[in-house]
């Protein structure tokens, strides 16, 4: 809440602002029921037309007045929740992707995206709904309460009784409420499961002729969501008539205490009028405020979530460090790593390679080839060993100096809807010729101009418009149009056929000679022709040298080599 | 021309929404006792809440009686106010009680119903339609009926009710100073229509604005990794910035213009009761001076007017609800309309009425000439011709494309071929019943199907009724057993998406124990490039050959092993089979296989 309370801090004069006239407003309309028992009590009996047209002219005047600087403090305050929104959620984002991989791992991506999303969406209804609500509820509460305590202090008293309840019952019952809907909303999760998991296995379910079993299965969590909402509903049905009855009783007890107070002369009848809208106001007010409880926690723990994020200092930081003079490209030496803390994700990797070489890495799932890279590219810092580029330690070198020298292309890496221009220039400005020459290295541009938009061709979100040997290649043209000092391929031509990736292994050999070019494979294929060759198992090193020298030395590389013969062996 | 298209399709909408009436209707009056109480609770209710400000005015009266006041009188009527308020409260609960439970037993229904469709429904609908489409209607669309049957439905009828009972309450007390609303009511119009036409679009386009912004969040959180190695969190900053300023702008525009509809709304009971004070002011002052006589029209008390002014209210609040109930009622239709076209969907068609059961199948197959395409322009299988001995295994290779699936997808007859003909032990499957011929396989997918539940369901699954003997020996069979067993809850363990932490190969291990599990003569596998560690790998190499023991199988290949091993060995290219033979025979013949062959060892 402190940390939305910052960045509410530069509209607090237009707040204050928006405060005064809404106040002015909801007094104005508090006047309306004072002014209705007024001429029915004084003016009515001094017999003359013009006055009750006076009076009644000026409670149209105080009606359309109210209703006048409600808008404008209405829309002041979308101004400021306008204003406050996008620069909470701008920071957030920016905040997020600043964050480092670990950072985002302890997070998590969906966590990461339900608060851009979801919360700033709570904080900012609630952060709107306040300058109204909050507002207006809060004054016809009191305001009503002063008033009738002015016109009739023991008559208000009663009606005052009957807010404690109003206000408990509301507030328990709503949050209540969520607990009972939070319930509704599992069950709605396990049904879709059932139809999602159907829609899926939909062959195997056939094949198995498991219809009325799943029909069985469907009906269970069928008729638990049933009885859900029914629970849900049948309590959540108890506000609005317990509401309305409060309200109810709370009239019958102002009409039943007038009678005495009006027989020995200490009340009037049009007091008792006017208190009749007083407690509709109030106690409609009474509803608000009990909302607001309510919206309030739930908003908290949105605000709560979105600071987390942006307290979260930046951790990977540039140190100072000197330069080992040396003509290798890329060391890794000694380094040791786990995400964790816990399991060793790599054990003491060393290599050396040099400036225009290749490395390929080769591994079951799990046995830390991503980790390698990820490494190189700093996304993680490690604790023990070092790795250097051109003799610096990554450490010491700019973030942005240090992304420049990589063209990457990650495992399940991400286009986005856009065209296919934009997604192999991603934001960088390349020239079209660089685009182009980028593409016809990665053999990308012949599929893409036989498009009729050719490079203006607009891809769909995550890119399911093309086919995945497509994808890859658009990749690779993203990765190789800056011409890197490394490129990093880290799975990325398992969806192309042999032909293909031979060709494209050839282009990157005769375009990119200075690169150094670091291949993570789990086909042999795409990795056989590198001038070192690791296997990773868990974590160790079990192999390392040329292809020809590890079907020697290393069984399992060997066997990996003997297995393999594609079903996908075209794009 | 174009001028006639609008109405012409107005009247097709018109058609189509009377005929989604009816059908909506049908599931109401399946369960007309509870729709008849909840119709009787509204009435009742809304009368007696219509009553409470007629007793309270004539309490008031007892009150400003000039002979002072008329206690009695102001306490029976405080005790009929009592009355009808708690009477109009219970029965209003009632009646949402009632509600729940007859939308709920319609909702129920109706996700049977639609649950129960889709499993009949052939597998192209599955293949055409995404799953989140599915998902949508059974959730999204069938709650968005039924908060129409819970709540719109009832609040129309007491609205209804709310207005015309006041209307003639207010009639009844005083004729002229229904006046007012002359006033009023135009200026509730006006307002619905500002509502409806200007603000309701502002507002849809915000919610648009919002879901691309978040659409667009998503996207760029997935690339994370990539946006962070390229450097370029700068740039998607900048363009997230601009869809986040569009955003924040069509909400202002929106908030700008809505901003007017609470105190519009307030500003129109407002002057209402102001008009009525005047009016009643006047009417009471010439009432009470004695200038109207007691019998005229014009003649007022001030209880009257009290009550006036609480029926005014009362007459105001469903007008200014209605166009917001009106909308609710089309978006209920639209989700209607979508739940029933997949009501509507073509079943599987039934078997012929020949056809014949099977029993003991050998597990002989015969594809001769077929001809097949999954839509009617563009053919996929041409001329394919194969024989599977029992027991044998032919092993399908090819490229991506070039109708792997779709001889599997013909095979279990997910799809009745063009021409030619499959025979299963010498009879065309299509005069066999589907429910047999599915039976007669058992199928190994290369997406590993498991279901939320404990592993034995998901084991038992391959034979309904098998004991925990059985399963144990499946299990083991398929190597998994030991693995099982070191889990704490053992065969009672729930996959679940968050559960315990289970590996792609164990996943595929407990499938293969399933289809061990059920005795079909025929298995139909789709091998995965293999993704595992080796020692995972081994063993589901050996869950495999036990497996396909005894059973005739077709495996869509990816292992060499798997490949040479095989009986035969079928090479499809653009859905012809070009080449067909054992391992030995297509090295021989040097053609595609051969290259493929060698292309390993160059």
């Amino acid at each position: 809440m402190k940390t939305l309370l910052r960045y509410l801090k530069p509209f607090r004069k237009r707040m204050g602002f928006g405060f005064l006239v809404k106040l002015t407003a909801t007094l104005l309309e508090l006047m309306l029921p004072y002014i209705l028992s007024h001429i029915l009590k004084n003016v009515v009996s001094s017999q003359n037309v013009s006055k009750i047209l006076l009076w009644g002219g000026l409670m149209v005047v105080c009606a359309g007045c109210a209703c006048l600087f409600n808008i404008i403090a209405n829309r002041m305050a979308a101004r400021v929740s306008r204003n406050f929104t996008e620069q909470i959620r701008k920071d957030l984002f920016r905040h997020t992707l600043s964050l480092s991989e670990a950072q985002t791992d302890k997070f998590s991506i969906p966590s990461l995206e339900s608060r851009i999303t979801t919360d700033t969406y709570h904080v900012h209804n609630f952060v709107s709904m306040m300058q109204r609500m909050g507002v207006r509820a809060p004054i016809l509460l009191m305001g009503g309460i002063m008033i009738t305590l002015i016109m009739d202090s023991f008559l208000a008293l009663v009606m005052i009784a009957i807010l404690p309840f109003i206000f408990v019952t509301v507030y328990f019952l709503s949050k209540n409420g969520r607990a009972l809907y939070t319930k509704v909303q599992q069950s709605v999760d396990g049904m879709v499961r059932v139809v999602r998991e159907d829609a899926q296995g939909i062959r195997v379910i056939k094949a198995l002729s498991k219809n009325d079993y799943e029909n069985r299965r469907y009906d269970k969590v069928n008729k638990q969501l049933s009885r859900d909402e029914r629970k849900a509903g049948t309590i959540m049905g108890i506000i609005n008539p317990v509401m309305t009855l409060l309200m109810n009783f709370g009239i019958t007890a102002v009409v039943a205490m007038s009678a005495s107070r009006v027989s020995n002369g200490t009340s009037d009848p049009e007091t008792v009028i006017a208190f009749m809208q007083y407690f509709t106001l109030i106690s409609m007010a009474m509803m608000s405020v009990s909302r607001i409880f309510v919206m309030y926690t739930k908003c908290a723990a949105s605000a709560n979530r979105i600071a987390e994020v942006l307290n979260t200092p930046s951790e990977i930081e540039v140190t100072e460090g000197e330069t080992i003079p040396t003509d290798k490209h890329i060391e890794f030496k000694n380094v040791r790593f786990s995400y964790l803390g816990k399991k060793n994700q790599l054990n003491d990797l060393s290599f050396a390679l040099n400036k225009g070489d290749s490395l390929g890495i080769i591994g079951a799932t799990g046995s830390g080839k991503t980790t390698v890279i990820k490494l190189l590219l700093r996304f993680y810092d490690i604790k023990q060993g070092e790795i250097l580029i051109n003799g610096r330690n990554i450490k010491t070198i700019p973030k942005k100096e240090l992304t420049d020298m990589f063209g990457i292309v990650l495992q399940n890496d991400f286009l986005y809807a856009d065209t296919i221009e934009e997604n192999i220039d991603f934001g960088r400005g390349l020239s079209i010729e660089q685009i182009t020459e980028a593409a016809k290295i990665a053999q990308a541009n012949d599929f893409i101009v036989s498009f009729p938009d050719g490079y203006g061709h607009r891809l769909s979100s995550k890119a399911t418009n093309v086919s995945g040997g497509q994808k890859q290649r658009i990749l690779l043209s993203r990765a190789v149009a800056t011409r890197p000092e490394i490129l990093i391929l880290d799975d990325s031509s398992s969806a192309l056929d042999y032909k293909t990736d031979a060709n494209l292994r050839q282009a990157l050999k005769d375009n990119l000679t200075d690169s150094t070019v670091i291949t993570i494979a789990q086909r042999v294929s795409s990795i056989k022709h590198c001038d070192l060759i690791i296997v990773l198992d868990h974590g160790n090193v079990i192999g390392m040298g040329t292809h020809d020298e590890l079907l020697d030395s290393c069984a399992e590389y060997k066997e990996i080599s003997d297995s393999q013969m594609g079903g996908d062996f075209v794009d | 021309m174009t001028d006639k298209k609008p109405s012409q399709k107005n009247n097709k909408d018109k058609k189509s929404q009377t005929s989604i009436l009816l059908r909506l209707g049908k599931y109401v009056f399946k369960y007309w006792p509870l729709f008849l109480a909840a119709i009787i609770f509204t009435l009742v209710s809304n009368h007696l809440a219509l009553l409470g400000p007629s007793y309270s005015g004539d309490a008031i009266d007892a009150v400003a009686h000039p002979d002072g006041v008329q206690f009695d009188a102001v306490w029976s009527n405080v005790c009929k106010m009592l009355a009808c308020y708690v009477i109009s409260a219970i029965l209003s609960y009632g009646l949402a009680v009632i509600m729940i439970h007859l939308s709920q037993k319609i909702v129920y229904t109706m996700r049977k119903q639609l649950f129960e469709k889709l499993n009949t429904l052939p597998v192209t609908y599955f293949d055409t339609n995404a799953a989140g489409d599915i998902v949508s209607r059974i959730s999204y669309d069938i709650d968005t009926i039924n908060s129409t049957l819970s709540h719109d439905m009832v609040q129309v009828m007491a609205s209804i009710y709310t207005v015309v009972g006041s209307l003639i309450f207010m009639w009844n007390i005083s004729k002229p100073m229904i006046l007012v609303f002359v006033i009023t009511v135009p200026a509730s119009i006006l307002f619905t229509r500002y509502r409806s036409k200007k603000v309701r679009p502002l507002f849809q386009a915000r919610s648009r604005k919002l879901g691309e912004l978040n659409g667009y969040a998503e996207e760029m959180l997935s690339g994370t990794r990539t946006i962070r190695a390229y450097g370029k969190e700068e740039v998607i900053c900048e363009r997230f910035n601009k869809k986040n300023t569009d955003t924040m702008d069509a909400y202002y525009e929106a908030d700008y213009h809505g901003a007017a509809l609470g105190p519009a709304v307030n500003f129109i009971n407002n002057l209402s009761i102001s008009l009525v004070t005047i009016l009643g002011g006047i009417l009471y002052m010439y009432s009470q001076s004695g200038a109207v006589a007691a019998t005229s029209m014009f003649f007022i008390t001030l209880g009257s007017v009290a009550k006036f002014v609480q029926y005014s209210r009362k007459f105001a609040g469903p007008i200014n609800e209605f166009a917001n109930i009106l909308h609710e009622f089309q978006s209920a239709f639209s989700a209607a309309e979508r739940v029933f076209k997949v009501l509507d969907e073509p079943s599987e068609p039934s078997d012929s009425e020949d056809a014949i059961e099977l029993k003991n199948v050998k597990g002989r197959v015969d594809f001769e000439k077929v001809c097949f395409g999954y839509t009617e322009n563009k053919q996929i299988l041409h001329n394919v011709s194969v024989k599977a001995e029992e027991g044998k295994t032919i092993a399908i290779v090819g490229p991506t494309g070039a109708g792997k699936t779709t001889i599997i997808n013909l095979l279990m007859r997910f799809y009745d071929i063009n021409s030619g003909s499959i025979k299963l032990d010498g009879v065309d499957i299509t005069g066999i019943k589907r429910y047999d011929l599915r039976k007669a396989y058992t199928m190994v997918l290369q997406d590993t199907w498991l279901f939320n539940g404990t592993i034995f369901d998901n084991i038992v699954y391959g034979k309904e009724n098998a004991t925990q003997d059985e399963v144990e020996a499946a299990a083991k069979a398929a190597r998994i057993d030991k693995y099982i067993e070191s889990l704490p809850d053992g065969y009672m363990t729930r996959l679940s998406d968050d559960g315990v932490n289970i590996s792609k190969g164990q996943k595929q291990l407990i499938t293969i124990a399933r289809a061990i599990l059920s005795d079909a003569p025929m298995l139909i596998l789709d091998e995965a490039t293999s993704n595992v560690d080796s020692r995972t790998e081994i063993k589901i190499q050996e869950a495999l050959s036990e497996l396909m023991k005894g059973r005739t199988c077709f495996i869509i290949a990816h292992r060499l092993s798997t490949i040479q091993n095989a009986d035969t060995i079928l090479v499809l290219q653009n859905g012809r089979v070009t080449e067909q033979g054992t391992h030995d025979e297509l090295i021989e013949q040097r053609g595609f296989y051969s290259t493929l062959y060698n292309s390993q060892f160059s």
